[in-house]
């Protein structure tokens, strides 16, 4: 399947890039994110990011949909 | 009424305190946030705001919604600038009124910390030594 992820902060300096659209064999944002960090560098264990579907916060074990937006949220820092 | 807004142009405070305004309000608690010139021991010379624009839109308004259901309010606000901001602008803007002055003050305490917990929002800071850095609190 194909998703649409959007990179913030620090994850889209490490990534080169603040999206990308990328055919995987991952269902859910668990295996996906295991992928994107692994190749990324991606520096945050899974428990200090949040996930977000098509805008929405979702789980690490939702099912993902061929198309879906997927947002890996690191630590915020606003205010 | 949207009552949570991101803002890539400065905030006019005594503006923003008009949209408090209600006739059985007793007054109001606001909370102004500003960039500082220094973080943890370095010199800061300016700083960006990054959000997800979307989502932040939808956390912040859920959070003052459960402000409201919280407390008794009879307005709640909040502003967050989003771009490139100078030492002294200000960030964040919060703004509620109630009937009484203890209410108003917990509940404009509350809803800070509900924003910066949970709206996707970051701060990269300038460093005066030419450095920058996304900051990512683990609290």
């Amino acid at each position: 399947m194909t998703y649409k992820l959007l990179y913030f902060a620090s994850l889209a300096d490490r990534a080169g890039r603040a999206e990308e659209l990328r055919d995987t064999n991952a269902r859910n944002p668990r295996d996906l994110y295991d992928e994107v960090a692994r190749e990324h560098a991606f520096a945050f264990a899974p428990e200090r990011v949040r996930v977000a579907v098509n805008g929405a916060m979702v789980g690490w074990e939702h099912a993902l949909a061929d198309g879906d937006e997927v947002v890996f949220l690191p630590p915020v820092s606003g205010g | 009424m949207k009552r949570f807004e991101l803002r890539d142009t400065p905030i006019d405070a005594a503006a923003e305190r008009a949209g408090l305004e209600h006739p059985a309000a007793g007054g109001c608690v606001t909370f102004e946030g500003w960039v500082r010139n220094h973080n943890e021991a370095r010199a800061v010379t300016r700083l960006d705001y990054q959000a997800y624009g979307a989502l932040a839109d939808n956390e912040g308004e859920v959070i003052l919604d459960e402000a409201c259901k919280t407390f008794a309010l009879r307005a709640a606000r909040c502003v967050h600038r989003v771009g490139a901001l100078a030492i002294g602008d200000m960030a964040v803007w919060v703004g509620v009124s109630a009937d009484h002055r203890d209410v108003a003050f917990a509940a404009c305490r509350w809803i800070i910390d509900e924003v910066k917990r949970r709206v996707p929002i970051w701060k990269n800071e300038h460093y005066a030594d030419g450095e920058s850095g996304w900051l990512h609190p683990s609290q």
